[in-house]
């Protein structure tokens, strides 16, 4: 095996001791994450946990309790605010990518606005607003505030996705007598879709990962996940606390993994063009 | 399925500021094979889109069957194209690409699969139906493209630089297989390229074009042999350009001796001998030929009919059978072959046969 990284010669004890510093980074976190996770007694000044066993995993996942239901609703609002999405991001995608459409960079821009601004802020009177709506304490209300900031990444993405499609494919289609609305389900869609999924799969993220809008929009009626796990660390719970950490991480490496094998290079270059 | 009549009426395209097309007129009889010959930025690319209907007009008609389809969009009208960069959907495989504007037409199943399998066999395709497009090579990528094409049974067939994305010898082989399934299936074809040979070769007219205008509409023979501009006999390969004086009268064209040239009464074209003249032939003129039509002969001879240039050989080379001479006539220089075996410095006249020289008139032009 070549010693040579990216053009510089590393001898052999450094790069070890560096890769274990990276391994230790990356893993040491999720080591303590999973000892606590089956950690039933385990108090300072112990290394490791004094009692072990899978009683809160048991707790986490009884029906009925408090984390089954913030699982639910966690999954449930993330599923709405990725179809509302969607509905958003594929037209204004598409029109972007395909329209000469003036100002085109600053309706780009103007989907980055929820996030140039203290999100706090922002939510307090999102929170305000909604609840002269009726909206404040609603399933409606936090798919809402997910898709605000969900849009962003959806639209950014599924822009790409539409301009990475060659324009003389649909031209073809065209050609030969399809109209725009059938060119677009039979070719344009279809070849975009792997960039639209990894939209649809970063927003389901995004809504799963959610806490300050659902803090102020959702709280007390709509409990989710990052919620829960915020609540249970405030009392010291850190075993549920650590096991829904667990949960939250099992769709992100997914993510990376359909990243990695379904999305093209050609795609991700064209984000934010 | 015999092809229709298409005309292109006075059509003017700009992008933007910028006019592509200058008023284009074209008349195309039904199952004619038109040429659009150009080079790249002259607007024949433009004009197939015009014409397909993905470029706007300005002004001017396109008509299919004297049917105005100038604001029809391109699914409406009827035509099918091969795309320079074929555009087959790596979605779909080969039977799936061919098969898809006879699903649009609601074709039946078994129908359909017929049709397919007839036209990949047509095409050579055989066997081929369940790969993904992405599979197969530029040759069969090609003639997938081309089978999409063929398979809705078009009137009119629109090729925008098929062959350009193939090999030489490959080239060479489709060019004749297009053209004998174009009369075979008694389609219009309109066909752009920048390649002189396969226009010739494959066209029954040739349209050349110049900077958004049409320089001469004409059979092969026609524009090879009586290019009516400077441009089109440059580009028709009548690239070597010299100047002369000249009067006109009965016996012909009476040239004036200079440094460069010895004077010669030269017949003019009326039928295929004698040389190409237009306009009146008095005065200024320049005078195109194409290398191989020259001669080399000694300096002092003077053959009837013949212009004869005062040359001096400056580089000689050998690329097999013949002799490759550079011979430069006053701050010209003239590739010419030569069987006769000369060295550099020797003083030779370069015989240039009437018949051989196309002339304009009072027409400034660019020398190569």
């Amino acid at each position: 095996m070549s010693n040579v990284w990216r053009g510089v010669v590393v001898p052999w004890i450094p790069r070890a001791i560096l890769l274990g510093l990276f391994a230790f980074a990356i893993f040491g976190p999720l080591a303590n994450l999973l000892l606590w996770s089956v950690a039933e007694v385990w108090y300072f000044p112990h290394k490791l946990p004094l009692e072990w066993g899978f009683d809160f995993w048991r707790q986490v996942f009884k029906p009925r309790g408090n984390a089954m239901l913030s699982l639910n609703n966690s999954i449930i609002i993330a599923i709405f605010t990725v179809i509302v999405s969607l509905a958003i991001a594929i037209p204004a995608g598409y029109a972007l990518a395909r329209r000469n459409l003036p100002w085109r960079s600053l309706i780009l821009i103007a989907f980055l606005l929820p996030q140039a601004f203290p999100s706090v802020a922002v939510y307090i009177n999102v929170a305000r607003i909604f609840y002269g709506f009726g909206l404040a304490g609603t399933y409606v209300g936090v798919v809402l505030v997910h898709t605000v900031q969900g849009l962003v990444f959806a639209v950014w993405i599924a822009t790409a996705a539409f301009s990475a499609v060659d324009r003389e494919l649909e031209e073809a289609a065209r050609n030969l007598g399809a109209s725009g609305l059938r060119t677009f389900m039979t070719i344009t869609l279809p070849l975009a879709l792997p960039g639209i999924m990894a939209s649809a799969i970063f927003v389901f993220l995004i809504s799963l990962d959610e806490f300050t809008g659902t803090f102020f929009v959702g709280v007390p009626d709509v409990v989710t996940m990052p919620l829960l796990l915020f609540n249970a660390s405030m009392e010291g719970n850190y075993q549920i606390a650590s096991i829904t950490s667990l949960l939250l991480l099992v769709p992100s490496v997914g993510f990376m993994l359909f990243i990695e094998r379904f999305l093209k290079a050609d795609v991700l270059a064209k984000v934010g063009n | 399925m015999a092809g229709e009549s298409l005309t292109v009426d006075g059509v003017k395209v700009s992008y933007g500021d910028v006019q592509v097309l200058a008023g284009v007129s074209i008349d195309v009889a039904p199952g004619e094979f038109i040429a659009l010959l150009g080079s790249s930025g002259c607007g024949k690319t433009t004009l197939l889109r015009a014409i397909s209907g993905f470029v706007p007009v300005d002004a001017g008609r396109v008509l299919v069957a004297d049917r105005d389809v100038t604001n029809a969009p391109p699914d409406k009208r009827g035509m099918a194209m091969v795309f320079q960069s074929y555009a087959l959907w790596p979605h779909m495989t080969a039977a799936q690409n061919i098969g898809y504007g006879l699903r649009l037409r609601k074709v039946a199943r078994g129908e359909l699969n017929r049709r397919v399998e007839e036209t990949m066999s047509l095409l050579g395709l055989d066997g081929l139906g369940d790969r993904l497009v992405t599979q197969l090579s530029g040759g069969q990528r090609q003639r997938v493209a081309l089978g999409r094409a063929l398979a809705v049974e078009p009137r009119t067939l629109l090729l925008d630089e098929p062959l350009s994305n193939l090999d030489a010898r490959i080239r060479q082989t489709v060019r004749h297989e297009i053209k004998a399934l174009q009369q075979q299936l008694q389609i219009t074809a309109i066909h752009v390229t920048h390649d002189r040979e396969e226009a010739m070769v494959m066209a029954d007219r040739i349209v050349i074009l110049d900077r958004g205008e049409i320089a001469q509409i004409g059979t092969p023979e026609d524009v090879y042999n009586r290019p009516r501009s400077s441009f089109v006999a440059a580009f028709m390969g009548a690239d070597n350009v010299i100047p002369l004086t000249a009067k006109r009268d009965n016996g012909g064209l009476h040239v004036s001796a200079s440094d460069d040239h010895a004077d010669a009464v030269l017949s003019i074209a009326d039928g295929d001998e004698g040389a190409n003249l237009i306009g009146s032939g008095d005065g200024e003129l320049t005078a195109h030929f194409r290398s191989e039509a020259a001669r080399l002969i000694d300096i002092n001879e003077r053959p009837e009919g013949s212009l004869v240039l005062f040359g001096t050989v400056t580089q000689t080379s050998y690329p097999g059978g013949i002799y490759r001479y550079t011979i430069d006539v006053g701050d010209r220089h003239f590739l010419v072959d030569d069987l006769k075996k000369l060295g550099v410095g020797d003083a030779v006249g370069i015989c240039l046969p009437a018949k051989s020289l196309h002339l304009y008139s009072a027409n400034p032009t660019t020398s190569s």
